[in-house]
């Protein structure tokens, strides 16, 4: 039984975690690093719970083995937020009352950074459809999808 | 009549209170901590249906370096306890024996044995080195084979209660309730019309996004701690305590954040298992389920067959029905056919009915509450064949609807006479919003559906400490599911007359807050609410006695008007004094102040909702789509209006699912063949459109606020409101769900191929 060293970059610090060879990214970042805001919910790719940014691309880290980290940059729900301020996706899903238990929460505002960052303004069908592998049994996705656009009109207005 | 309250907090949308963390990832979850020493627990579960364990050997198991406990049905003694929940009873024999099987497996995925090791990959080798030695019986998977003559009987002993005959045969069918009111016969024979179907659903689950998860550690002393996901903490403390042979007191239960439960997270099933290990072991176990077993091995709520007979006169007056359900319970006794049978007419004055309901188990997982338990099954049936009445009358639905409801004084049909309830006014505001008019688009059809739920009062405590800074906490017993925190801090500013920023909401363990029921029965806004007033009342009377102290008067003399103490007329030096000032000086003025309050609320506000849906079709693949939705309800007092119509959204969605894709596959010998998110399939976000909510508020009286609960009835309608879209879009009358692509395709097909008669 022996473990490999992994060393990789996550929210923007340097890292290094030992694993399994067979065990994967999303186990690793909660077991081996402890941030465990990234949350598994069926640990095969169709839920989006574990959503995590691998070099910038958008990919469940339940179907990621921890290897692959090496040399790679993670980005977490942990890595959204920059000091006291809240990502505006975070602020907008608190406004629009966006999250009931919460539990999708990380991984549907990970993933909607990933759709701003490759589509600043986003329509309503390019958002549903962008945030279609994320499930949510609360909400029904109304406040969830108002608060992406939101966010979305309101980056915009900051960066132009 | 007093004139209607005006609120200041109540009503409006602060920014919840435990937001923050949740956005961020810090809020802690099930699986999220790690405790010192801790190992981890891994279940085996049967591959078969139904078979005897003839033996379980564990032996290799224990040997396996790592290994620190192995537990089967042998290491919980067997209880007789049952724990009172509102009107029904949990059976902790049932529960125990559903957590990790003694005798007999019944269904796929029941557990048999559990492992705790160092590590998760150790604790399922182990799991694989256990042999167990089964008898494979004779599967019972449906409701038509379970109650056949020759069915293979679940359980030797069980024996239908309510059975009109005193028969006593082995048998599947637990129980039998009848409702009944009039002459049904009479009845029919005054009908100028009489439509009669059978409906049939399958089992669905919660499909909660947060698995089970739970750690527990028992101390030398016997004293145990179990952290859990869980929607009643007391619950999992007394099953907790019965099933593995502990004294309730020498057990805290401490909830963590809860990532949705529906009335899936009411019962146990890890944590007794997770509580034994550890207690064999010595060491904290942690046991996490992964979503196989999750569907496999919790929720679901029931299949059902439902037949429906309904009778009205040409003017649209219903006049008589008659219906008999058959809910699956599952592996144990306990299907919400009851509730189902309740339900089924409570939106309408029929003066002539008889509902026979039977609870029926199959060889599937033992069903637990989900969402207005049995409402939307019985409300599926009922709101299709009302459809039916209003197109053989070419009467408009929400006119034929309208001129049959129940109304103040009517008698529901389960028995009591209804308080103020706001059907017609929800059915009113359906009928004169724009959706109801609204132009279709080819291939488009419209439903409309309404449905009811009881909503539950019971047991609630809270406490309120206000701080020196005029600040206050809540603690409660009701972990927050989808925004109470916020809603009970409302409630305290309110009556404390501080800013809602200014109340912190918390959610205590079974030894920091007062006994409360579980978080479900929508009764937590209501009932804990309740609570969380009188509390900030009873505050509110210390701050009143401590202004009188200062002011050297008679506590009766002194005044409260927002927020402050006003002095009573001739008290010359005096100035009001507002919380703030008061809470500074509690140290000089008699110490600390804790505002307290417990309650049982025997009763609820009764609630019903309404929903428009319009929905397309493609004829060409059956694939369907809904296309606009509307949901009308009578909430009674909406305290966070943000999350009320979350609550209304979210139940329109699962009814969605659970109207067009949802459903459990089986195998012939009883083996779930979908239990996973890519085969049981949930909508999606570009599955919905918005879902517009229409909020009614007719005060409940039995609430200071008239708040009524909310969480429940939207799920109530969606499935008939669907099918009726369904049936205006296509012609066709579906009563089997889900309307999946084939299903629908293949039925559009057949439609296609019968030639029209001239």
């Amino acid at each position: 039984m022996s473990k490999l060293h992994i060393e990789t970059t996550i929210n923007r610090e340097p890292a290094e975690f030992l694993c399994e060879p067979h065990e994967t990214l999303l186990s690793a970042l909660r077991n081996g690093v402890g941030l465990t805001g990234t949350k598994e919910g069926c640990a095969t790719g169709d839920c989006g719970a574990c959503s995590i940014l691998l070099d910038g691309r958008l990919v469940p880290a339940c179907l990621v083995l921890a290897p692959e980290a090496q040399g790679r940059s993670i980005t977490t729900i942990e890595g959204l937020s920059r000091g006291a301020a809240l990502h505006p996706l975070q602020q907008k899903f608190l406004e629009h009352a966006a999250l009931q238990c919460g539990i999708c929460t990380p991984g549907f505002i990970v993933a909607a950074k990933a759709l701003l960052d490759a589509k600043p303004d986003p329509s309503e069908e390019e958002t549903r459809y962008w945030l279609a592998g994320n499930l949510c049994r609360c909400t029904g996705y109304d406040k969830i999808v108002r608060a992406v656009l939101d966010a979305a009109s309101e980056m915009k207005g900051s960066t132009a | 009549m007093t004139a209607p309250r005006t609120f200041k907090y109540v009503g409006t949308r602060p920014i919840r209170h435990d937001g923050v963390d949740k956005v961020t990832g810090r809020a802690s979850y099930g699986a999220d901590p790690s405790w010192p020493g801790m190992l981890h627990g891994f279940v085996l579960r049967s591959p078969h249906a139904h078979a005897r364990i003839v033996s379980i050997d564990t032996k290799a198991a224990e040997a396996m370096p790592g290994v620190h406990a192995v537990i089967t049905g042998r290491d919980l003694p067997e209880t007789t306890a049952q724990i009172a929940l509102g009107e029904a009873a949990i059976d902790l024999r049932d529960i125990g024996d559903n957590a990790l099987a003694r005798t007999k497996v019944l269904y796929d995925g029941h557990a048999v044995a559990a492992v705790a090791a160092t590590t998760i990959d150790i604790a399922r080798q182990a799991a694989a080195a256990i042999a167990v030695v089964y008898d494979v019986l004779e599967p019972v998977t449906n409701i038509d084979r379970a109650i056949a003559a020759d069915a293979p009987i679940l359980h030797p002993a069980l024996r239908t209660k309510g059975a009109p005959s005193a028969a006593d045969d082995a048998t599947n069918v637990a129980s039998r309730l009848e409702l009944k009111r009039g002459d049904v016969d009479a009845g029919f024979a005054e009908a100028d019309v009489v439509v009669e179907r059978e409906f049939r659903t399958p089992m669905v689950h919660q499909g909660y996004i947060e698995p089970h998860a739970c750690i527990a550690r028992c101390g030398e002393d016997g004293r145990a701690i179990v952290w859990c996901t869980t929607q009643g903490p007391f619950v999992v403390r007394d099953a907790c305590a019965a099933i593995v042979g502990l004294d309730p007191a020498n057990v805290k239960v401490v909830p963590s954040e809860i990532g949705g439960g529906f009335g899936g997270k009411i019962v146990v099933y890890l944590e007794p298992l997770a509580l034994a290990l550890a207690r064999k072991a010595q060491r904290p176990v942690k046991i996490v389920m992964g979503r196989d077993d999750v569907f496999r091995a919790t929720g679901p709520t029931s299949g059902s067959k439902v037949r429906v007979k309904l009778g009205a006169k040409r003017d649209g007056t219903i006049v008589a029905a008659s219906a008999s359900l058959w809910y699956e319970a599952g592996a144990y006794p306990g299907s919400p056919v009851g509730a189902g049978a309740m339900c089924m007419l409570a939106a309408y004055k029929v003066p002539n009915f008889l509902i026979e309901a039977y609870d029926v188990v199959v060889n599937k997982p033992k069903v637990a509450a989900y969402r207005a338990p049995g409402s939307p099954i019985a409300a599926f049936a009922m709101e299709s064949v009302v459809d039916e009445i209003a197109r053989e009358l070419k009467i408009d639905p929400i006119e034929l609807r309208l001129a049959n409801a129940n109304a103040e004084g009517d008698r529901a049909p389960y028995g009591p006479k209804y308080g103020p309830i706001g059907l017609q006014q929800i059915l009113d505001a359906a009928r004169g919003h724009p959706h109801w008019r609204a132009p279709l688009g080819p291939n488009q059809g419209r439903g409309f559906a309404v449905g009811f739920w009881f909503n539950a009062g019971m047991n609630s405590s809270a406490t309120i400490t206000l701080n020196g800074d005029g600040s206050a906490a809540i603690v409660t017993g009701n972990p927050d599911i989808g925004g109470t925190r916020a809603a009970q801090a409302l409630m305290a500013a309110e009556e404390l007359g501080i800013p809602v920023e200014r109340v912190r909401s918390n959610v205590g363990d079974t030894d920091g807050s007062g006994y409360t029921d579980v978080t479900g029965g929508s009764r937590v806004c209501y009932a804990t609410g309740m609570a969380v007033i009188r509390a900030a009342e009873d505050a509110r009377e210390q701050l009143r006695a401590r202004a009188a102290t200062i002011w050297n008067v008679s506590k009766d003399d002194v005044g409260w008007e927002d927020g402050r103490a006003i002095p009573p007329a001739g008290t010359e030096k005096a100035a009001p004094m507002t919380v703030a000032e008061l809470a500074a000086k509690m140290t000089q003025t008699g110490g600390p102040i804790v505002g307290r309050a417990s309650l049982y609320a025997p009763m609820a506000g009764p609630a019903f909702g309404a929903h428009i849906c319009d929905l397309e079709v493609d004829p060409e693949t059956g694939r369907s789509r809904i296309v606009r939705y509307t949901a009308f309800q009578d909430v009674g007092k909406a305290v966070h209006p943000g999350y009320v119509e979350g609550q209304m959204q979210g139940g329109v969605a699962q009814g969605i699912g659970w109207a067009l894709n949802e459903e459990y596959i089986y195998s012939p010998d009883g083996v779930m063949e979908n239990a996973g998110f890519l085969d049981y399939r949930m909508p999606v976000a570009s599955d919905l459109p918005m879902i517009e909510t229409v909020i009614v508020e007719v005060a409940n009286p039995l609430h200071p606020y008239g708040v009524r609960g909310v969480g429940e009835v939207p799920i109530v309608p969606p499935l008939a409101a669907v099918a009726n879209a369904m049936r205006d879009a296509t012609g066709i009358r579906f009563t089997a769900l889900p309307l999946s692509p084939p299903r629908v395709l293949e039925a559009i097909e057949a439609a296609a191929a019968v030639p029209v008669e001239a």
